[in-house]
């Protein structure tokens, strides 16, 4: 979230796009109903009608994986009608930027495609730079060549009929829509935009959020109070893991992944420090050579030393163009490329697209490692359907975890807020934290080199390894203190002097030279100088009266509660919105929030700094050229889909989507066989796949058994009645479970076609309770997104049958 | 008996999570019973002397063609002249208790001895149930046992959007009368349910029947 939980009351119109939030992330809606009692409108766009629709101002359905036309439509919609916040627009986004008159889009593709290798050559999606290297720019918006421009030529194209025919969304309800959400591009309205997997898990993922982030930022509404990007985390510590780099082309507070052709820490550094020639442009980034120097001194300690590239050389690396992404690694899995494998706290062979392959995978492994708090079908995959257990040659070791309740130590929320906790039990027999499984693995590992050495010991035997308490057990304040980082030796910035073994009370004194620690630079500042703890912090002081309470927890970065928060002032740092004056530049100073930088207001043409301090350029993008897929987002239909063509270009897919093309991943486009659109989802009762909720009786007694939710047209013509036993199959995999016939879902019109949408919950599985059913993942997709390789798990086909 | 205690649930503010029907099972100690899924999210299907709070689900078209979906934490009413515990006393002394401080209508033991379907058929909004092996009577108890510690009700303190408030009946009226002033600009037909006659009084923003067959008496 750029913005957080309790900030979600001060929007006037809140968008839920790809999210379920009602059912998913209940206490959303305690926010969204005081917004309400305000005044506030809810919009709700899904393909199904859920409890999160029951709740909403306004409900619209769209055909799954058409969100880009929907929003694209919006955009052109914002554009044509002026509904744009002009002032936010021309200084705070890239409107102006001019650019390079190579860039093109032809049918669908943007220039420097090569389709061998599937991959962009984005040397053409760049601005036009003077000659100091700043970008050209045109503030008047009006060159035809400025990104303003481009991006009304672009989404020109996404007109009501178009849009609706692809959608399979009404006229009237995508005019609604449009109307009801732009009215918030004027100063003093807000617009909030919440999505979920619902987003996450197309095939055009990146862009589908990217369309969001380009309406907030046309609409003026990133930044602000009741305003944002605001992606709801499910679990309570999705962004924490996140913020530590549970994704494979990461380190440790989103610093890239190191590649093995940057053989030095300056290669390194250099690939991944942005310039910025715009003496206004803070290019914050340009600092990561001091958060990644001060990373590898919380990893090696006193190993790491100037002379030994701070340790770089012992630093785990991909291999140029590698894949470590989860679909990717099942089927190395699958290909016996793969012999061991940890898992910890999940459950793959229930939550991984196409079940019936990571099973088999699952076979494939010499030995395999389960931390978790109960038994799933995940641990005893080599007793699970149609298997038997005397051919399953892997070994299996399940060790027992402390649930999250069981542990002290920090949790990120959806907001960023990292809050510590404590135990409120101790966990039941032999259940150890996950942490202290870790380190006693870690600890025997070091013994194992030390004794009998091997290939590379270094990256091991040097770890700095001193995470555990005088019982030898795990300290979580020992972790969260290197963490945050300490100053290693006495030193003086400017005219303050810090000492040796104090903890590093914000990032922006962590060094290049060696002398800091900090193992996840953005929580650097979680601890105070003199050791205390800021995350236990449980003061409710309000005093912006905003609800941003800033001595309850610590968020990151530096405490800053709504991020790019300079963006909601004007270039003299007046509040755009006096009623909700998040920051204001009052005698000298900021006051309210911690700002995005100590930087006076922009007007300030010696001083001042453009707002998106972590962008190069210093504003936001609504050209975007980092991407893999086009510095627009453009609507291509999912890999399995109902339609023939695109009815928008000639490129049918994503064209850098990721497909794997073994027996078992085989699809099915406009295939009579699989007539049905699918998408998959989590219900409220139960957790994720169910590997906790299922043993709990009050909750299994609420949702006991797999369903397919179908509408009443689909329903009739298949003849099916409800609570009536149904086969799912797609090209994939089939399980049978009950049809449930509602209204909630309805056929869609997509031009002339009909094409019906059912879907199912991933919440059970084959192990408890015995006739509870299994996974909607049986069916889904081995495809994934082409930036991240998140799997497809919303839209693809299905034929529903009575059984 | 002085104002007493009350508990509202707007059900324009409900999203159906269901915490309060598992947090009743929770402090109540009662089981998850054996279900099956039958075509609905509706789950216990009706309630049992196993099951006293319960939401319900329903769902159909509007005029313009686009569903709506109702949703209804069901609970005894608790009500200001409760007929069931006149017909229990009917024929046991001491099978009910009417709580004075809070008006809390709690049955007893000796509800075993009442011919449990006169019971059944006195209460307008179908509330009580019998456990089939001990012939007790069971419904919500308003969680007595809480409030006289001090704490509210099990449902309320679960609630997430603040759809189940406990408090004093004089306020809960007020803030039912003005939430129904609010609603009523958006939905012509909001109400709150029977307000002078229970103490759990439902604000719903329709024809009460399309929530719920004995949602109004």
């Amino acid at each position: 979230m750029t913005n957080h939980w309790i900030d979600l009351q001060h929007s006037d119109v809140v968008l839920i796009q790809g999210s379920n939030a009602a059912e998913n992330h209940p206490i959303s809606f305690k926010w969204l109903m005081k917004a309400k009692e305000r005044g506030a409108k809810i919009i709700h766009v899904d393909p199904r009608f859920t409890r999160t629709s029951a709740r909403a101002d306004f409900h619209t359905s769209l055909r799954s994986g058409t969100d880009i036309a929907f929003l694209g439509g919006m955009i052109k919609y914002i554009l044509e009608n002026e509904k744009y916040f002009k002032d936010y627009v021309v200084n705070y986004t890239n409107a102006s930027f001019i650019v390079d008159e190579r860039f093109d889009f032809k049918d669908g593709l943007f220039s420097g495609y090569d389709p061998t290798t599937r991959k962009y050559d984005k040397s053409t999606w760049a601005y036009k730079k003077d000659a100091n290297g700043i970008p050209e720019k045109d503030f008047t918006l009006q060159n035809p060549r400025c990104v303003f421009q481009l991006l009304k030529k672009h989404y020109s194209r996404y007109d009501l009929e178009k849009v609706s025919s692809i959608t399979g969304t009404p006229v009237g309800d995508l005019k609604t829509v449009y109307e009801m959400y732009s009215s918030t591009g004027v100063k003093d309205k807000a617009g909030t935009v919440m999505y979920a997997l619902g987003q996450t898990q197309h095939t055009t993922a990146v862009q589908n959020i990217r369309t969001l982030c380009m309406i907030q930022l046309l609409l003026g509404n990133i930044g602000i109070c009741g305003g944002g990007v605001n992606a709801m985390r499910g679990e309570p510590n999705v962004q924490g893991s996140t913020d530590f780099a549970i994704l494979s082309s990461y380190i440790p507070g989103y610093l890239p992944a190191p590649q093995a052709s940057l053989k030095t820490l300056d290669e390194y550094l250099k690939r991944i420090t942005p310039k910025s020639a715009d003496p206004r442009s803070a290019n914050w980034q340009q600092n990561y050579p001091k958060y990644m120097v001060s990373l590898l001194k919380a990893w090696y300690g006193d190993k790491a030393t100037k002379e030994n590239d701070f340790g770089y050389s012992w630093v785990p690396k991909l291999d140029d163009g590698q894949d470590c992404t989860i679909l990717n690694m099942i089927d190395n899995m699958y290909e016996k490329k793969i012999k061991g494998l940890i898992v910890i706290a999940q459950n793959p062979t229930v939550s991984l697209p196409n079940a019936d392959k990571v099973r088999e995978a699952m076979t494939h492994l010499d030995w395999f490692v389960h931390v978790n708090i109960f038994d799933n079908e995940t641990a005893s995959f080599w007793k699970g359907p149609g298997l038997d257990p005397k051919k399953i040659k892997t070994e299996v070791f399940l060790l027992p975890a402390a649930a999250s309740v069981e542990k002290q130590g920090s949790q990120a929320n959806s907001g960023r807020w990292v809050q510590w906790k404590y135990e409120a039990a101790k966990a039941p027999g032999d259940a150890i934290y996950t942490g202290d499984i870790v380190i006693r693995m870690v600890t025997k590992l070091k013994e194992l080199y030390k004794k009998e050495g091997g290939a590379t010991p270094e990256p091991i035997l040097n770890l700095k390894w001193d995470y555990a308490d005088e019982k030898g057990r795990f300290d979580p304040l020992k972790v969260a203190r290197t963490v945050n980082g300490y100053f290693l030796e006495d030193i003086t910035i400017g005219d303050k002097t810090y000492k040796k073994g104090e903890c590093v009370p914000s990032f922006t004194l962590l060094q290049a030279d060696g002398k800091t620690s900090s193992g996840c630079w953005i929580n650097s500042g979680s601890f105070a100088q003199d050791g205390t703890n800021l995350m236990a912090r449980r003061k409710k002081d309000d005093p912006t009266g905003l609800g941003l309470y800033p001595q309850w927890s610590w968020a990151w970065p530096v405490n800053r509660r709504i991020i790019y928060n300079r963006a909601s002032v004007d270039l003299s740092g007046k509040p755009y919105n006096p009623k909700r004056p998040l920051l204001a530049w009052v005698d000298g100073k900021w006051v309210g929030d911690v700002p995005d930088g100590p930087w006076p207001p922009m007007e300030d043409t010696k001083n001042g700094k453009y707002p998106f301090i972590m962008k190069p350029d210093g504003v936001s993008s609504l050209f975007g050229p980092g991407l893999g897929d086009g510095p627009f987002p453009e609507h291509y239909e999912p890999l399995e889909g109902p339609m023939a063509k695109n009815l928008l270009s000639s490129q049918m897919n994503s064209p850098i989507i990721k497909i794997f093309t073994k027996e078992c991943d085989k699809y099915a486009r406009c295939d009579p066989r699989f007539p049905f659109v699918m998408t998959t989802y989590s219900s409220t009762e139960h957790w994720c796949t169910g590997a906790i909720t299922r043993w709990q009786s009050w909750l299994t007694e609420a949702q006991p058994q797999v369903y397919v939710e179908i509408s009443e047209e689909l329903a009739q013509i298949q003849g099916i009645k409800n609570g009536e036993k149904v086969k799912v199959e797609s090209a994939r995999g089939s399980l049978t479970c009950v049809a449930m016939v509602t209204t909630r879902f309805r056929p869609f019109k997509c031009g002339d076609q009909i094409i019906h949408q059912v879907g199912m919950t991933y919440n059970y599985g084959w192990l408890f309770p015995r006739d509870c059913g299994d996974t909607a993942n049986l069916l889904t997709p081995t495809v994934g997104e082409g930036n991240t390789g998140t799997p497809e798990y919303k839209a693809f086909m299905v034929n529903v049958k009575k059984v | 008996m002085p104002n007493g205690k009350s508990i509202l649930v707007d059900t324009s503010l409900c999203t159906a999570c269901r915490g309060c029907q598992v947090a009743c099972k929770q402090w109540n100690n009662l089981p998850g019973t054996k279900t099956k899924q039958i075509g609905t999210y509706q789950n216990p299907q009706d309630f049992s002397a196993f099951t006293w709070k319960l939401v319900r689900f329903a769902e159909g078209k509007n005029g313009n063609g686009k569903p709506y979906w109702y949703f209804f934490s069901d609970m005894c009413r608790h009500c200001m002249e409760p007929p069931c515990a006149e017909t229990i006393q009917g024929f046991v002394k001491g099978g009910v208790i009417r709580d004075e401080a809070t008006g809390a209508v709690v049955y007893t033991e000796k509800t075993k001895t009442v011919p449990f379907e006169k019971v059944r058929s006195s209460c307008p909004y179908d509330i009580p149930r019998q456990n089939p092996k001990t012939k007790v009577m069971a419904k919500c108890t308003m969680c007595i046992e809480r409030i006289k510690n001090n704490m509210i009700p099990a449902c309320a303190k679960s609630c997430p959007t603040g759809a189940v408030v406990f408090g004093d009946r004089s306020q809960i009226l007020a803030k039912a009368e003005k939430r129904v002033a609010e609603l009523k600009k958006s939905y012509p037909e909001a109400m709150a349910i029977n307000a002078e006659d229970v103490r759990v009084i439902y604000i719903v923003t329709d024809d009460p029947q399309k929530y719920w067959k004995h949602a109004a008496a």
